[in-house]
């Protein structure tokens, strides 16, 4: 009895299992990866809070019906809109047109002159989804780049790259400050 | 020269098939983890617009998909007629009812998570690029007064554009 041989599990067709409930999940189940740009809406206000804001410390941002970009009252093309946002925020010269900066004192940075430029941000109903992400992007990637250089300057590292302490430091020392206007309505739909 | 004959008399050994069910297996587990169900069937067609500076959402128990474009059907109810639909959950909502739909979707999203969780909960606009603000301010606003004040602009990555310099 016990050299007799023990019948072979055949493993064959497991494989073919597998395979079936393999395509099963590829097929039911997405791999997209949940991705975008992240904002914050304004809490709710039935009262119009007016915050006297100096003329200089704000950039405005306006997309008309055609998609077309005016920063501060100028035509200009998507391409210039960072460079323009990052020279507003930056202001290197500390040219009087431009923000005004504010000495505040910030954990693992030290003393440092936070700029307190806003960016104000309008559209028109007609314009499209596409200008609108766009000129958040451009808007964002000015801040990104900013925050990139001081990090570089103060720590040596790009700032996705620190820790979460030290990023908080460089958020307060370069500040995303963007105000949505309410939409104006001249385009047709 | 004998030395390369081949010995004709052995037998070539069977492929084992016993390992490859593992392998299978494995894969299937990597899809398991690296995927998440797709739990709603989306009615609307959309192209998200493309962006460099993007973030991931942490999780996507946290996240509620907002859907806006064309219908992919006649039936589907869209905001004025035979424009963009927007999605909630698996319906898409008639015009008539857009208030209270969104206001509804919105409660429910925030009732079932936990008062931890409904701090961080996102919701994501999924919209066409092509379509126009005024749908999407819509549901801004509505998100807006009904507190819903975390959004997400779905987007897929692109790289940096070189940016024109100021001459």
């Amino acid at each position: 009895m016990s050299n007799r041989k023990l019948a072979g599990f055949n493993t064959a067709q497991m494989a073919d299992i597998s395979f079936l409930l393999l395509t099963f999940f590829m097929m039911t189940s997405s791999i997209n990866v949940q991705q975008g740009i992240p904002r914050r809406l304004p809490p709710p206000s039935d009262s119009k809070t007016v915050v006297d804001i100096n003329k200089r410390n704000v950039f405005t941002v306006v997309v008309n019906f055609n998609d077309e970009i005016f920063a501060n009252q100028e035509i200009i093309p998507l391409n210039q809109l960072t460079l323009r946002a990052k020279e507003f925020l930056e202001n290197p010269y500390n040219s009087p047109n431009l923000p005004e900066k504010e000495i505040k004192l910030i954990e693992n940075l030290g003393e440092y002159s936070v700029s307190k430029g806003v960016l104000s941000l309008s559209n028109d109903q007609s314009t499209s989804y596409n200008m609108y992400v766009q000129v958040q992007n451009e808007l964002q990637r000015a801040v990104n780049e900013l925050r990139d250089k001081v990090s570089m300057q103060f720590f040596g590292k790009k700032y996705d790259l620190l820790d979460t302490a030290l990023q908080r430091a460089i958020q307060r020392a370069v500040p995303m400050n963007i105000s949505e206007a309410p939409p104006t309505n001249f385009g047709k739909e | 020269m004998a030395r390369f004959k081949k010995d004709k008399k052995r037998e070539l050994p069977a492929l084992g098939t016993g390992s490859m069910a593992d392998i299978v297996f494995m894969f299937l587990f990597f899809f398991m983890v690296i995927s998440n169900m797709r739990e709603t069937d989306v009615k609307v067609k959309f192209i998200v617009p493309g962006a460099s500076e993007i973030q991931k959402l942490e999780k996507k128990s946290l996240v509620a998909t907002i859907y806006m474009g064309m219908p992919k059907s006649e039936n589907e109810n869209t905001l004025p007629p035979g424009k963009v639909s927007v999605q909630l959950n698996d319906q898409t909502i008639k015009q008539e009812n857009f208030v209270r739909d969104v206001r509804d979707f919105i409660a429910v999203e925030k009732e079932s998570r936990s008062d931890e969780d409904r701090q961080k909960l996102t919701f994501s606009i999924k919209a066409d690029q092509d379509i126009q603000m005024r749908y999407i301010n819509l549901i801004k606003n509505e998100l807006r007064t009904n507190n819903a004040l975390k959004i997400n602009y779905a987007t897929t990555k692109r790289e940096r554009k070189q940016a024109e310099s100021k001459e």
